[in-house]
């Protein structure tokens, strides 16, 4: 039993803005009121439920390539030493898993979702997702380049591929799915690349990326999934690509979505030297549509890795840096891209990427639909979530690093010309109350009777980077985590999962095919349930409604 | 002149991370301080007077006497200052060294002045593999400094090196002056093979016939004229290069054209 009381609350689920409040919690949950137990004393302090990540790559096969891929970052990185409570690790570019838990819980994040899992390494994402302490997990499966279900959209059998989708959902033990360049992955593999969402996948005879797109949206409204498709549309990255991200929404026709990292698919310009900010038409639109979720997928300066499903993108990636190019082809199913990456002020098109991200966020009117994301690690490290928050919260600071920027590329962004200043009760909403939202969690994201007790309390500071970068206490499943910045506990988080229905026949269906081209026995294909730590399957909804 | 010796008590088991260990933190410590310094082995941290007999304080000239092949990154970091050293020494010395000099009267083990960014570093036996050279992960190897080996050094000396200068006494191992992006690398006794593969740019000179990979293409004779400079230099530093065109002529090669590179491999040929 704790109680957290006299703090500034922040609850926007319930219109909490500020007033101060007491939270009560027991087993693990908000509750209306306790006897006895531990008392926190938070008067002058601020209290936030705690944070949602939307989007973010921790565990699997991509990240792990990208640890390996980096040991210069390695030594020159702060590390974890072992303690009583804490294992050791590394932070970085490409943080270990127990440091990840570690790193997210330190400045009060609870709640991850790892944004892209081919099932072929499905079970390897799940042994590093149990390795990743405190937070509570969620994962989306790839599916926009599995060449088995790729036929069926083709042929127009949608009844199997929604027994497919559901199949593949349950084998890989995920709870959303995931389409990265759809129909781009899948062409790659004859060196080829999808950009034009009304052409013919290369390989294919009338498939299109606006039929995948569809075609997978439509069956994940019918399958109730409580997380609509996370979409990376395809060109992510090139200049002028707000045109194929505005036709990708369009084909949606109205149907959910989320979109993922909008900051790396609202570029104008014809190539490198002429691209600029799109930011401005892509948040006049998406503020109409609102069946559409976004993250932001902001740039920040410095170092990262580069990782994503996308290996045409990465390819290209590589050639313009020169640097290191790591890339995975995952059999039927996806493929896989890794190229570490530095982000320059003094880079034209590193400006517009690093303006681009806060003008989305600042333009998109609707808190309630975009959030804070780098597309860890893509756009930068997810510990550097503070930053940014100064960044939108603050005007002159957010003026003077425009300064930085060359003239050339003041000119082509709208930064300069934005005045908004978020609060706080909107800060908690892009990073937790909407995400949980835009995730279909409801016991995450607010402080309302009922809600896993996930709440972190910050001390008032006027350097606001630092405020949330770290909290005095941050508060996991009734279990306090963080205390006075020291690591007090690591419990383990558990998983969501989503089990949709599907017809047993399908595997009658698949077998066959995937014994013909996969290097695996299918009996070995799917996850089994017990390498699942703490698994929470969550309901399937009705989506029509 | 003051100095602080340190004598190693006995081996230890298994390496000894001694980082501490350099004129730049013993300079400024009174002799108590000097003994209660850590040293890591394995997992456990130790005083430095549990390994070694300690005498001197505050002093930037330090001298190491013992067996010393299972100690690691002795000097590393330095700045200034001199650290002798009579015995072999382990792994990583002089690492990321910015100045001072390293003397070693014995063998040193991979890794010397990897990353280095000045100074001179000075080992009279053999080295290990990677003298000079970029950690793993890491695009650029080291920035300036001098090391001289009298003895032979093992496999990728100089690799990613950006400048400065490496002079190999004895036959150099496989893989010198990999990646090499700048610098030179004398070779007094010829190399083993695959000698500057992937370089793109540098200069690596050879006192013998080499065997070259055949992405290296013969360009010219010459005595090229930064030599005459280049020599004076490591005159100073006791090591003596031919210069005079009355004596012989360099074979120029460049390369290496897999990468492509403009790297170039002179190799001496006496009339």
């Amino acid at each position: 039993m704790l109680r957290i009381t006299g703090g500034k609350v922040y609850d926007p689920l319930h219109g909490i803005d500020g007033q101060i409040r007491d939270i009560c919690i027991h087993d693990g949950k908000v509750v209306d009121s306790v006897d006895g137990g531990r008392t926190i004393d938070a008067s002058g302090m601020v209290v936030f439920p705690g944070g949602v990540d939307v989007h973010t790559h921790v565990a699997g096969g991509s990240i792990n390539f990208a640890r390996a891929m980096t040991p210069e970052d390695h030594r020159r990185t702060v590390a974890f030493i072992r303690s009583q409570t804490t294992r050791s690790g590394l932070g970085g570019m490409a943080p270990t898993t127990f440091a990840t838990g570690y790193l997210y819980a330190g400045m009060g994040w609870t709640t991850v979702n790892e944004a892209a899992v081919p099932i072929l390494s499905a079970k390897h994402t799940h042994e590093e997702l149990r390795d990743v302490p405190i937070v509570d997990k969620s994962c989306c499966v790839l599916m926009a380049n599995n060449e088995i279900l790729l036929d069926l959209l083709e042929q127009g059998e949608m009844e199997r591929a929604r027994h497919l989708v559901a199949w593949q959902i349950w084998a890989a033990k995920a709870y959303g799915v995931k389409a990265v360049n759809p129909g781009g992955v899948a062409a790659w593999k004859w060196g080829n690349d999808a950009k034009q969402m009304a052409e013919t996948v290369p390989g294919y005879t009338s498939l299109t990326p606006a039929k995948i797109v569809t075609g997978l949206a439509q069956i994940i409204d019918e399958l109730g999934l409580p997380h609509p498709i996370h979409l990376h549309c395809n060109n992510l990255g090139a200049p002028g690509n707000i045109s194929t991200t505005l036709e990708t929404m369009k084909s949606l026709d109205g149907r959910r979505a989320h979109m993922a990292h909008l900051q790396y698919h609202s570029y104008g310009g014809d190539d490198w030297s002429t691209m600029r900010s799109e930011a401005p038409a892509m948040a006049e639109y998406f503020n109409q549509q609102k069946n559409l979720t976004c993250d932001a997928g902001a740039v920040l300066f410095g170092d990262t890795v580069t990782i994503t499903a996308d290996g045409p993108w990465q390819h290209l990636l590589y050639k313009l840096t020169g640097r290191k190019w790591g890339n995975l082809d995952v059999e039927n199913e996806t493929g896989c891209g890794i190229v570490p990456y530095t982000y320059r002020p003094s880079n034209l098109v590193n400006a517009v990427q690093w303006a681009v991200g806060l003008e989305l966020l600042l333009l998109i009117d609707d808190p309630w639909r975009i959030f804070l994301t780098t597309d860890h690690p893509n756009g930068a490290c997810f510990w550097r979530y503070p930053e940014i928050i100064q960044l939108l919260m603050c005007r002159d600071f957010r003026q003077e690093c425009v300064t930085q920027l060359s003239e050339k590329a003041r000119e082509r962004v709208h930064l300069p010309d934005i005045d908004r200043e978020y609060s706080r009760f909107e800060i908690a909403i892009i990073t937790s109350a909407g995400p949980a939202k835009a995730l279909g969690m409801p016991n995450k994201g607010h402080l309302g009777a009922g809600a896993d007790a996930d709440v972190v309390v910050y001390d008032e500071d006027e350097d606001i980077a630092r405020m949330f970068g770290h909290p005095r206490y941050v508060i996991k499943g009734g279990e306090i985590v963080i205390e006075e910045g020291d690591i007090r506990a690591t419990p383990e988080g558990r998983e969501f999962l989503v089990q949709p229905s599907f017809d047993r026949e399908i595997e009658d269906f698949l077998r066959p095919l995937f014994e013909e081209t996969y290097t695996m026995s299918f009996e070995n294909y799917p996850v089994e349930m017990h390498r699942i730590e703490r698994p929470e399957i969550s309901e399937c909804i009705d989506v029509s409604t | 002149m003051s100095q602080v010796t340190l004598r190693l008590k006995q081996t230890p088991d298994v390496p000894l991370e001694a980082e501490n260990i350099t004129p730049d933190v013993l300079s400024d410590l009174p002799h108590d301080e000097i003994r209660a310094l850590k040293l890591q082995l394995g997992k456990r941290t130790f005083r430095i007077d549990e390994f070694f007999e300690v005498e001197g304080e505050r002093s930037d000239q330090v001298e190491l006497h013992g067996d010393l092949k299972r100690v690691k990154w002795l000097g590393r970091g330095m700045t200034r200052g001199r650290l002798v050293v009579h015995g072999d020494t382990g792994m990583h010395l002089g690492a990321l060294m910015k100045g001072g000099e390293i003397d070693v009267h014995g063998s040193a083990g991979d890794w010397v002045g990897a990353e280095m960014k000045g100074g001179l570093i000075h080992v009279r036996g053999d080295a290990g593999g990677q003298v000079g050279a970029a950690y793993r992960g890491a695009t650029v190897g080291m920035k300036n400094g001098t090391i001289l080996i009298d003895g032979c050094a093992g496999l990728e000396t100089g690799m990613r090196m950006k400048k400065g200068t490496i002079v190999v006494g004895g036959v150099v191992k496989d893989f010198g002056g990999l990646q090499m992006k700048g610098g030179n690398i004398v070779m007094l006794s010829g190399a083993e093979i695959r000698t500057g593969a992937w370089m793109v740019r540098g200069t690596i000179i050879s006192m013998l016939p080499l065997k070259l990979l055949p992405t290296f293409r013969y360009s010219c004779d010459y005595n090229p004229g930064f030599l005459t400079l280049f020599a004076r230099q490591l005159n100073r530093l006791g090591v003596s290069l031919p210069v005079s065109a009355a004596a012989g002529v360099y074979q120029l090669f460049s390369g290496d054209c897999s990468v492509p590179g403009k790297g170039e491999i002179l190799v001496w040929q006496p009339h």
